[in-house]
């Protein structure tokens, strides 16, 4: 099994964040994991773009060039990086930011969450990444909830422990958007 | 336990463990992440952190406690490195012990802050001026990062040598599992050299400065000695499928990861490919690139570069088989299709073309 | 029989290097007079710089350090962090301090250091055979301002003190000359401080000491003492300009 997802959004969702918790639930896991984050002169505001590849062998280089899955936060985002998901790949979105009709990807099995206002209903705009997380799980079910809760608690404790419920909310509200859901 | 860090990330955390107290550095990408858990991680273990004012600076800090007998280490990237130059030969002529990490960057100037293997003449030939030598080691992980970083305090303190790494963007910034599991080393020589004050013993003095006639030419010979005797006994490399292979690459750090996906294609079909990564890349592994120009068709340097550890291979080889290159420059990395191309290219027998184009398709 | 007067135990009988009638040797042998007085070889440690002074370590029987050209600062604050509770002081000419090291000392000094600076000023680059030092005086001869220094194209002396003093992670700075017995006695006594300061950790301590160097002067011993007197302190005014111990 090796998974290659591109994560995208702008410096500020939360990509940093969501794609490490997915790479230390995998580590945890036992999987051969690699996380390359975009660095640089543009950060926030910019466009963050992240390379994540969880595999059950030992992973070469870092770098996707054609990814599995496309998780977009935002519409630079989703036109930056549509083409570097392979034909029949999984796309992840979140529709509150994006409007895949002025140029959809023909064969991708595509899954639109609107994250922003899911977060926003819950009290935190910044939870976002954490619905998309949440909606991820749901579809590709390579890690229980359980697996990535514990992560989000180890990230979260000391000052921000407060903060762990409404993150909790966010990964549920994520899991019911896809079961809620009928593919496009 | 497994911890879920940065390259560099892992080299700062390593040089903890192998007991470095004394950090001096100053800020560039792509290495900030190592200068910025020096400054939370060294305060902890009751450790100096200093953000020097430039990187001559921080290079003479390390010098100065090195000289006074403690384990040390700056970090920086290739125009940071460039700055250390003089430092790193002055540490090299006063033989102090001590790690320096080189996170490259693309260049000449100021380049850009994408990954890079183009600083490899200035590692191992010298790079400042003088008949000197660094020790080069070059991870190609994360894991890798934090073992080389731990072993480099060992093999400075072992032979009086700055230990340089060398790495790249790519490893600097990649986050993958790392565990610290290293052990420290016994039978290190005692340190009856450093400066402490003279209390109750003659005086000690550190310097590189020979003016009477022959005392240099003599300090010289010395040096050489103990070069000779690091690359008779510090030689590390990885090897793999070297026996029967018709060809082999040679590439070490990020390049090397891309050149083992192309060995591991390469298993599933007759033609076998080779890979020798060196680990050291000074000393540079001579013995085992002459021993396997008798019996490849011909070997191919892959590099982030535009071909300079190509040079030591070749001199390695001495004539007995081809030896090809294959490099990127200005941030590019090598893919494994191109690499697979190269090689198409340069066969002798061109038997087997078709089954390595098909390895280009292969995922 | 009393002795009145001997080598001091820290100096080196050694024979000199130094030009004749050159400041240096009586800078080392107050240094020596201090570590032998206070009994303190022990725990001290030297920096040697690039230019002159480079041999310091010829006549001080001490455990010393060598830098590159300017970077005793840094090096010595390699040092005094591993051994904070040793003496450590840089001996450091104008050229490596005033010119090639000036981002290492004015850094040193910004951080406040614990470390003693000793600031030899000749004006003069004479190692080099007697080139233009970053202090040397305006209308000065020297092998690369043979007309003489032209501020206008060649900048004028640079008051280190002065500008030193200014930073708030000084403690003790104060300039003194070679020029007389009376000016090395004081010239001893602000040594003494600047341990003192280290001493008692109160921080970043340099003396500047104005000192001849008459061959590169093209002058005899008596010219350069009243060169001293007459021109450089004109420029470089002798007394202290900051001490902790006397609270503004």
């Amino acid at each position: 099994m090796t998974e290659k997802i591109i994560l995208a959004g702008f410096g500020g969702q939360g990509m940093m964040l969501l794609g490490k918790l997915l790479a230390q639930a995998a580590m945890v896991d036992g999987k051969y994991v690699t996380f390359f984050p975009s660095y640089g002169t543009e950060v926030r505001g910019g466009t963050a773009v992240y390379h994540l590849i969880i595999s059950t062998e030992e992973i070469f280089s870092p770098l996707i060039e054609e990814a599995d899955i496309l998780i977009v936060m935002n519409q630079p985002s989703y036109q930056k990086y549509k083409d570097m998901l392979k034909h029949d790949g999984l796309l992840i979105m979140n529709s509150s930011m994006i409007k895949p009709d002025d140029s959809p990807v023909p064969e991708a099995k595509t899954y639109k969450v609107p994250a922003t206002e899911i977060a926003s209903k819950l009290g935190n705009v910044l939870v976002s990444n954490i619905v998309i997380l949440g909606a991820y799980l749901a579809i590709k079910r390579l890690f229980s909830t359980n697996q990535i809760l514990n992560q989000l608690n180890a990230v979260l404790k000391g000052k921000k422990s407060d903060l762990f419920t409404i993150n909790k909310q966010a990964l549920e509200s994520g899991i019911e958007a896809i079961n809620h859901s009928k593919t496009c | 336990m497994k911890l879920l860090l940065t390259g560099n990330e892992a080299a700062a955390e390593a040089a903890i463990q192998a007991g470095c107290r004394y950090y001096y550095g100053y800020p560039i990408t792509p290495q900030n992440e190592l200068i910025n858990y020096m400054s939370v991680r060294m305060p902890e273990v009751g450790g100096t952190f200093i953000q020097a004012e430039s990187e001559i600076a921080a290079i003479n800090m390390v010098y100065g406690s090195a000289a006074a007998g403690a384990r040390t280490m700056t970090s920086s990237s290739s125009p940071g490195i460039s700055l250390k130059q003089e430092g790193m030969s002055y540490l090299a002529g006063s033989e102090l012990p001590c790690v320096i990490v080189n996170i490259q960057r693309g260049g000449p100037g100021l380049g850009d802050i994408s990954a890079s293997q183009a600083d490899y003449f200035q590692a191992v030939k010298g790079g400042g001026h003088g008949d000197y030598h660094t020790i080069v080691l070059a991870p190609s992980s994360a894991q890798e990062m934090a073992n080389l970083v731990y072993d480099a305090f060992d093999l400075a303190d072992k032979y009086r040598n700055p230990v340089l790494i060398l790495g790249d963007a790519q490893i600097g910034q990649l986050m993958e599992p790392v565990e610290f599991n290293k052990k420290p080393k016994k039978n290190l020589p005692v340190k009856n050299w450093a400066l402490t004050g003279a209390e109750g013993r003659e005086r000690r003095i550190i310097k590189s400065f020979y003016p009477v006639k022959g005392q240099l030419e003599e300090f010289n010979a010395h040096l050489q000695r103990k070069y000779k005797l690091i690359e008779e006994h510090e030689v590390r490399y990885e090897a793999i499928n070297i026996h029967e292979a018709d060809i082999v690459l040679v590439a070490y750090g990020t390049s090397a990861r891309i050149c083992k996906e192309v060995v591991k294609k390469s298993l599933r079909f007759n033609f076998k490919v080779g890979m020798i990564r060196p680990i050291t890349l000074w000393p540079f592994p001579k013995e085992i690139t002459r021993k396997l120009s008798e019996s490849v068709q011909c070997i191919l340097t892959v590099e982030m570069s535009a071909g300079q550890m190509v040079e030591d291979v070749r001199l390695a080889v001495e004539g007995r088989c081809p030896v090809h290159f294959y490099g990127r420059t200005g941030g590019g990395v090598p893919t494994s299709s191109e690499i697979i191309r190269k090689i198409v290219e340069i066969l002798p027998d061109n038997s087997e073309v078709n089954t390595l184009l098909q390895l280009v398709e292969a995922k | 029989m009393q002795t009145i007067y001997e080598k001091p135990k820290t100096l080196i009988d050694t024979s000199t290097h130094f030009c004749p009638g050159c400041g240096h040797g009586i800078v080392l042998r107050l240094i020596a007079e201090i570590i032998d007085a206070w009994g303190i070889r022990g725990k001290t440690i030297g920096l040697a710089p690039v230019g002159c002074a480079v041999l310091a370590y010829n006549y001080l029987d001490i455990d010393m350090c060598e830098a590159a050209h300017g970077r005793p600062p840094a090096v010595a604050t390699g040092i005094k962090r591993v051994h904070p509770d040793n003496i450590v002081f840089a001996y450091q000419g104008d050229g490596d301090l005033a010119a090639i090291g000036t981002a290492e000392i004015i850094h040193a000094a910004n951080r406040g250091e614990n470390i003693t600076f000793i600031f030899v000023n000749n004006a003069v680059y004479g190692m080099t055979n007697g080139q233009m030092a970053p202090t040397t005086l305006p209308g000065q001869r020297t092998a690369t301002t043979p007309a003489g220094r032209d501020s206008a194209n060649y900048g004028y002396p640079i008051r280190i003190c002065e500008l030193l003093a200014v930073l708030d992670g000084t403690s003790y700075i104060e300039r003194v000359s070679l020029s007389s017995p009376e000016n090395i006695r004081k010239t001893k006594k602000a040594l003494e401080k600047g341990f003192t300061t280290q001493l008692e950790k109160k921080g970043f301590s340099l003396i500047e000491i104005l000192s001849p160097c008459p061959i590169y002067w093209r002058m005899d011993a008596n010219e350069s003492m009243k060169y001293i007197d007459e021109d450089m302190t004109r420029i470089f005014p002798l007394g202290v300009v900051k001490d902790w111990t006397q609270k503004n």
